[in-house]
């Protein structure tokens, strides 16, 4: 494994042990690796290899975006998601988490919601496209994870998102 | 912490007296005086403020038309009966004139302006020394602290133009890590018969305490007493939670944890700062909570397949209702104060709007009309009112309506206000208010249903998501 897999592998078992960990009080908690949803953690691999999960979140990208207060797919977000869909079709042993995300002009409860849809037409997508329904799980953040942080257009077309975790590794 | 009265009585000779134009009333009454100038913000008329007593009338504030200065009051150091309670005595007047101040509806005459010292609770009252510094509202008190403690809290209220004590003394007594509680009590006495409104002051905010930047938030449930005093952690940052809820005795919270990794409907004992999953819904994601007003029932989100309707649950049975069945996101429950209706938000008619349907679900009737988009709605506390959240024109509002949609006035405007909570008396509410940019942050604001007295809650750090405490007992 070189350097730059070693970071990445770190910096995603990181990421999931953020978002998954079940203990209230944090300190030696059950989370991360393994934990809620069934993901596990694993290498991401070389971008270039079509066989990583790098390749997979850059290559093809794992992320599309939506119109604001929207869940249709565009064509841009169909083409994303088809290659995604081959992937997941070529690697049957992943699952994926698909997350949806909101902008902040929204309320919270609403936008929670709104990610939940956004979600959704991304895995009814890709079940469209021959992914099985049980390799795919859903979540919304709503609001709360913004990738981009200034408040205009130019974030916030950024943060209106779904993003396609795929767990490495992880059998069904 | 029951209040008694103070024995003897000394104003119980005095019953009944004359006020300034002869006309005999009952001390013990409150007049009903905040009236709320309603429906004038459409008009463009100058909003609701407190009008101090006119010269010749009973003490009282009423809020009509128009601004006039707030009551001035005196509040004198409380006397300490004993040495030990002379530091607990300054610190609790203080609190009791912050939280009449703090309403705007009062201001407090600062006590370099005080001609005559009190230094004795039971001595008589100088009138003309308090009328000649315009204090229209005298606060006297007295503390005594027990060798186990035990504070004993006195105070009367007077109305120095009628020369006369506005309601009986009362004392309270409670453990030494009561003062602050204590001292509430008294300002929602002072408050109550001078308003004639219930109190707000002895309640509690379970809120969402926040830290670090804005993509990387850590968010914990936290509670402090109404003015942002006595902050307790409920959880760490471990995980998101968001928009806690009291229940209707205030010993239970509900809130939304994404500690399985989805956003999930937890309940928390607060006495033991315990919790449990509300339900184990597999797949499903859960949120916006509420409590019936008995305390028996959840209603709340549950979305599924990418579609968001309402549900309601019994507590004790885990027996769960759908309420709506429609293809629209429909979230942000609350309960009329009698549960019988529920005011929700949809977007079932394009954009999120609100409405109202029975307690067992069917067909709701829209309530929202204006232009712009409509969320969180919270029914008043009186039952009179609905708070909710309004988008238009790239600006976020905190407003009121009537509960049939009518009399909309928006009581704030910022770059993102949000969230509202109802005071016990439904006449103040707190919200959250998020500042533009990659160093934005979230603070707690309340404002009063006329739109005056905005104000940030003293606190440090960022907070969000206020729920505001039934009165405590």
């Amino acid at each position: 494994m070189n350097k730059l897999s070693t970071i990445l592998l770190l910096t995603g078992a990181l990421a999931l042990a953020a978002c998954n960990n079940p203990d209230r009080f944090g300190a030696g908690g059950a989370g991360g690796a393994g934990g809620a949803g069934g993901i596990a953690a694993g290498p991401l691999g070389d971008p270039s290899d079509p066989n990583s999960v790098a390749y997979f979140n850059q290559t093809i990208g794992d992320t599309v975006r939506f119109a604001v207060d929207q869940s249709t797919l565009t064509p841009e977000a169909q083409t994303i998601l088809a290659l995604q869909a081959g992937w997941l079709n070529q690697h049957p042993t992943y699952t994926a988490i698909i997350e949806g995300h909101a902008d902040e002009q929204g309320t919270r409860e609403y936008n929670i919601a709104l990610g939940d849809r956004r979600a959704n037409a991304v895995k009814a997508y890709l079940i469209s496209q021959g992914v099985g329904a049980n390799r795919l799980q859903t979540v919304s953040y709503g609001k709360e994870r913004p990738l981009a942080v200034c408040s205009d257009e130019a974030c916030y077309a950024q943060n209106r998102r779904a993003v396609t975790v795929v767990g490495a590794g992880a059998g069904v | 912490m029951t209040p008694a009265p103070l024995t003897p009585d000394l104003f119980s000779r005095n019953r009944t007296r004359q006020n300034r134009t002869g006309r005999e009333e009952k001390p013990m009454t409150p007049v009903r005086t905040l009236c709320l100038a309603l429906g004038l913000a459409g008009l463009g008329l100058s909003l609701a403020a407190p009008v101090a007593q006119a010269q010749g009338g009973p003490l009282r504030i009423e809020i009509t038309e128009g601004v006039i200065e707030p009551l001035p009051f005196a509040a004198p150091g409380f006397v300490a009966e004993n040495p030990s309670a002379a530091a607990i005595a300054e610190e609790i007047t203080r609190v009791v004139a912050a939280d009449l101040a703090g309403t705007g509806l009062f201001r407090e005459i600062p006590a370099s302006a005080f001609i005559s010292p009190v230094t004795s609770f039971d001595a008589p009252v100088a009138y003309a020394d308090w009328k000649a510094i315009n204090a229209q509202a005298l606060i006297t008190g007295a503390v005594s602290q027990g060798s186990d403690g035990r504070i004993n809290v006195k105070f009367r209220l007077y109305d120095v133009f009628s020369g006369a004590p506005l309601g009986e003394g009362l004392q309270f007594g409670g453990g030494q890590g009561d003062w602050r509680r204590i001292a509430h009590k008294v300002a929602d006495q002072v408050y109550s018969r001078i308003t004639g409104e219930g109190g707000y002051f002895d309640s509690r905010v379970v809120y969402v305490s926040e830290s670090g930047p804005k993509d990387q938030r850590l968010k914990r449930l936290a509670i402090m007493d109404y003015d942002g005093a006595n902050v307790q952690y409920l959880t760490d940052s471990s995980t998101i939670v968001l928009a806690p809820r009291f229940s209707p005795s205030g010993d239970r919270i509900l809130y939304t944890s994404f500690e399985t990794g989805f956003p999930r409907i937890r309940l928390m004992d607060l006495a033991s700062v315990s919790s449990r999953a509300l339900a184990e819904l597999q797949g499903n994601m859960t949120f916006a909570p509420r409590f019936s007003p008995d305390g028996a029932t959840v209603v709340f989100s549950l979305s599924q397949d990418g579609n968001t309707d309402l549900y309601s649950m019994q507590l004790s049975s885990g027996q769960m209702t759908r309420l709506t069945n429609a293809p629209s996101i429909e979230t942000a429950p609350s309960f009329s104060p009698d549960g019988s209706q529920i005011v929700f938000e949809s977007d079932r008619s394009g954009n999120q709007q609100l409405y109202i349907m029975s307690v067992g679900g069917g067909e709701p009737t829209r309530i929202s009309f204006g232009e712009g988009r409509y969320g969180t709605p919270v029914w008043s506390p009186r039952g009179d009112m609905i708070a909710f959240t309004k988008q238009n024109a790239g600006r976020f509002h905190i407003g009121v309506m009537r509960t049939d949609g009518s009399e909309e006035r928006l009581l704030t405007a910022s770059f993102l206000d949000e969230g509202p909570t109802w005071a016990p008396n439904g006449r103040v509410i707190m919200f959250t208010r998020e500042t533009a940019g990659a160093g934005g942050v979230s603070q707690l604001f309340s404002v009063d249903i006329s739109g005056r007295n905005l104000r940030a809650v003293p606190m440090e750090g960022g907070a969000s998501d206020p729920a505001w405490s039934p009165l405590l007992p």
